[in-house]
């Protein structure tokens, strides 16, 4: 095969890796969306929060350290301890849940009623809470998360696929850690459906989405079924926050990043979760794909940046609710 | 006492409809005007221009914009740095490529420009809405930004990539480059505001307006009593286009000087314009007004007490004010969805019966 082919080739598998990741941050959209009808901007943050707490507690950080410092006028820096990464994990899930709960208690039980619109801003009111709030927690430095997730290309590849081209051709380059984000990502979606198909909670969530007022009828509880949605869309958040964050370091970007989930969402519908993971690869791919062959050579680069979004655009003019969502009936 | 319409009667529909009904109301509005206009200028200093006064008035014509499209006709949109930075380009384009023509009419065409530029970002909406548009508009924000950082004609291929603002005069006084007084740069954005407020005004209660709200309120069922939803959303986006453009091209030109697109106009202008008319008030040109003075004088105000009086670091007080904006939006949503302007409202209704509520 020409070497052109196959370094193609490589960009769109790589391109199919960061699909994955992006459709981590989307998943978490498609849940809280299907339950609650609440378009989550605050999901993205909520990676971000997620990663910043994991690693605040593996490092024994004092949580909001720099305002007692500020205040007090200490030299707090930290409990000089080292939290071990499975216990740190538990801990930061206690803090998403504990993060649900305030959500439902303080925000969702005192809007509801309100138009989609209102819900939607108030959660990019949130994304801007958590994001002040989380930075002046645990500081806005950029941190580096390492929970021992296998980092760096993946030799055996490499080895194993030299031969498909020529002198100039080493191999597939693919990132241990995209492999790991894929498998997680397997293993939520299979885990995420598992749930929602054998569980009585699973059954009542799938209720809720179906109808509020006829899963209320039943004898429903939406509070609590709110408190979980969030819950595990906070634990998925943690997964994507880890993927990325060991990535690329944990920082402000991250949560950047989330809004590419956004154009996920339009591409694969606001309330398919399947349609999150194909909306991911597509996208994924599609950038990648796009930079190679005519973004860099032609266009100046970077069109990364905005690709995904022309894309779902100009999808979206052609089939509106996306490839798998609901079709939107409308009524007078 | 002094806020009653007792007394105050109208003998035509003229009086009856204008926009201050109250006798009050209209000699208050009267006042601000004339301090605006000729207190302000004299007394202003460098510091409360660059700080506040600029900022907050080209705010308000963004906000005003955005009101238009977001608040009175409902399509969401998280485009508005993208839109800025269209207005920005264009003045400085028209300004480098025409020295002679006065800025005025640079900026007015920057509207234009802009105006033409969102109609083409505003067709999809006639397929897509709610939710998908406001991701939709988002891909102008990205591929307009990405778009102005890479094609170098837009910045006269200069060597950083920025555009400065050269200096130009409107009736002999320098009004844009590193020259300008404080006040011209006051007077010229002050004029552009009250002129862009009293066309949005009257726009808003027109024929137009009432199309939007409809539109806003329910599509179908305004298509179905007769509202064209195709010309009723484009004139929309047009419009917003326009006081968008314009605010753009006087942040740029007037407030900035020199202008790097991705820092200036990023996804963080969108959400700032729009958190001002959420908290200012959806659908209300008053609105506008308090929600850029609100989030301009905020940080200000923070800054000044946490740095100033207790002496934290800055980041510590940036932190502090995306906290509190955020609980802000969400308070305000809460207990009221419509904003200062419905505060503001009622705190008139209170007014006319106080202090005999009964």
């Amino acid at each position: 095969m020409p070497d052109q082919v196959l370094f193609a080739m490589e960009a769109a598998i790589n391109g199919l890796m960061a699909g994955v990741l992006y459709a981590l941050v989307a998943l978490g959209f498609v849940l809280i969306f299907k339950s609650s009808g609440i378009f989550n901007y605050a999901q993205g943050v909520f990676a971000l929060f997620a990663a910043l707490t994991l690693v605040g507690i593996m490092e024994g950080q004092v949580p909001f350290q720099h305002l007692i410092n500020a205040i007090f006028g200490t030299e707090l820096h930290g409990f000089g301890w080292e939290t071990p990464a499975i216990l740190a994990v538990v801990l930061t899930v206690g803090v998403m849940v504990v993060l649900a709960i305030a959500v439902e208690r303080l925000i969702l039980r005192h809007l509801v009623n309100q138009p989609d619109i209102i819900l939607f801003m108030a959660t990019i009111g949130l994304a801007y809470f958590m994001e002040g709030f989380g930075d002046l927690m645990w500081g806005a430095d950029i941190k580096k998360l390492d929970v021992g997730l296998p980092q760096g290309g993946s030799f055996w590849i490499e080895e194993n696929t030299a031969w498909l081209g020529g002198d100039g051709f080493y191999g597939f380059f693919i990132d241990r850690l995209d492999i790991v984000a894929t498998i997680a990502a397997a293993i939520l979606v299979i885990g995420l459906t598992a749930f929602s198909q054998f569980t009585k909670q699973g059954r009542a969530l799938r209720a809720v989405a179906d109808d509020h007022q006829a899963a209320l009828s039943v004898g429903i509880s939406l509070r609590f079924i709110w408190v979980l949605v969030w819950s595990i869309a906070g634990i998925v958040a943690l997964v994507a926050g880890i993927m990325w964050g060991s990535k690329s370091g944990v920082q402000f970007s991250l949560s950047l990043i989330a809004l590419k989930a956004l154009p996920v969402l339009m591409l694969g519908g606001f309330t398919s979760i399947p349609g999150a993971i194909v909306g991911g690869l597509i996208i994924g791919m599609g950038e990648k794909l796009f930079e190679f062959l005519i973004g860099a050579p032609f266009l100046g680069g970077a069109t990364e940046n905005w690709f995904a979004y022309v894309l779902a655009l100009l999808f979206l003019v052609f089939r509106p609710q996306g490839l798998f969502g609901d079709k939107i009936i409308e009524r007078v | 006492m002094f806020y009653r319409e007792a007394g105050d009667f109208s003998t035509s529909y003229k009086e009856d409809s204008q926009t201050f009904p109250i006798r009050f109301d209209r000699y208050r509005y009267y006042v601000v005007l004339v301090v605006a206009f000729l207190v302000v200028p004299f007394v202003i200093t460098d510091y409360w221009a660059n700080a506040v006064f600029v900022p907050f008035l080209i705010y308000a014509i963004a906000a005003i914009g955005l009101n238009i499209l977001t608040g009175y006709c409902g399509q969401v949109s998280l485009g508005t740095g993208g839109f800025m930075a269209v207005g920005a380009y264009a003045v400085y384009k028209l300004m480098t490529g025409f020295p002679d023509v006065s800025i005025v009419i640079h900026i007015i065409g920057a509207g234009f420009i802009t105006a033409g530029v969102c109609i083409l970002f505003g067709l999809p909406s006639l397929r897509i809405k709610g939710f998908y548009l406001a991701v939709a508009t988002l891909a102008a924000q990205f591929f307009l930004v990405w778009l102005f950082n890479r094609v170098a004609w837009f910045y006269n291929y200069s060597a950083s990539g920025q555009i400065n603002a050269p200096e130009r005069e409107v009736l002999g006084i320098v009004v844009t480059g590193p020259n300008t007084e404080a006040w011209a740069q006051y007077m010229i954005s002050l004029v552009f505001v009250t002129a862009c407020a009293l066309l949005a005004r009257n726009l808003t209660r027109g024929k137009l307006g009432r199309q939007w709200m409809s539109i806003r309120d329910m599509d179908i069922a305004a298509e179905i009593i007769g509202v064209n939803p195709l010309s009723a959303k484009l004139s929309a986006f047009a419009i917003s286009g326009f006081f968008i453009g314009i605010s753009g091209a006087l942040f740029f030109a007037v407030y900035l000087g020199a202008v790097e697109v991705g820092e200036a106009f990023g996804i963080n202008k969108s959400f700032l314009v729009l958190f001002m008319i959420i908290i200012g008030g959806l659908g209300s040109i008053f609105g506008s007004f308090a929600g850029a003075a609100f989030l301009v004088l905020m940080p200000v105000l923070l800054k000044n007490i946490l740095v100033g009086q207790f002496g934290w670091a800055t980041d510590l007080a940036v932190h502090i004010e995306f906290i509190i904006v955020g609980a802000l939006i969400v308070i305000f949503l809460i207990i009221e969805p419509h904003g200062l302007a419905q505060l503001w409202r009622l705190a008139k209704e209170k007014l006319r019966l106080w202090p005999f509520p009964h």
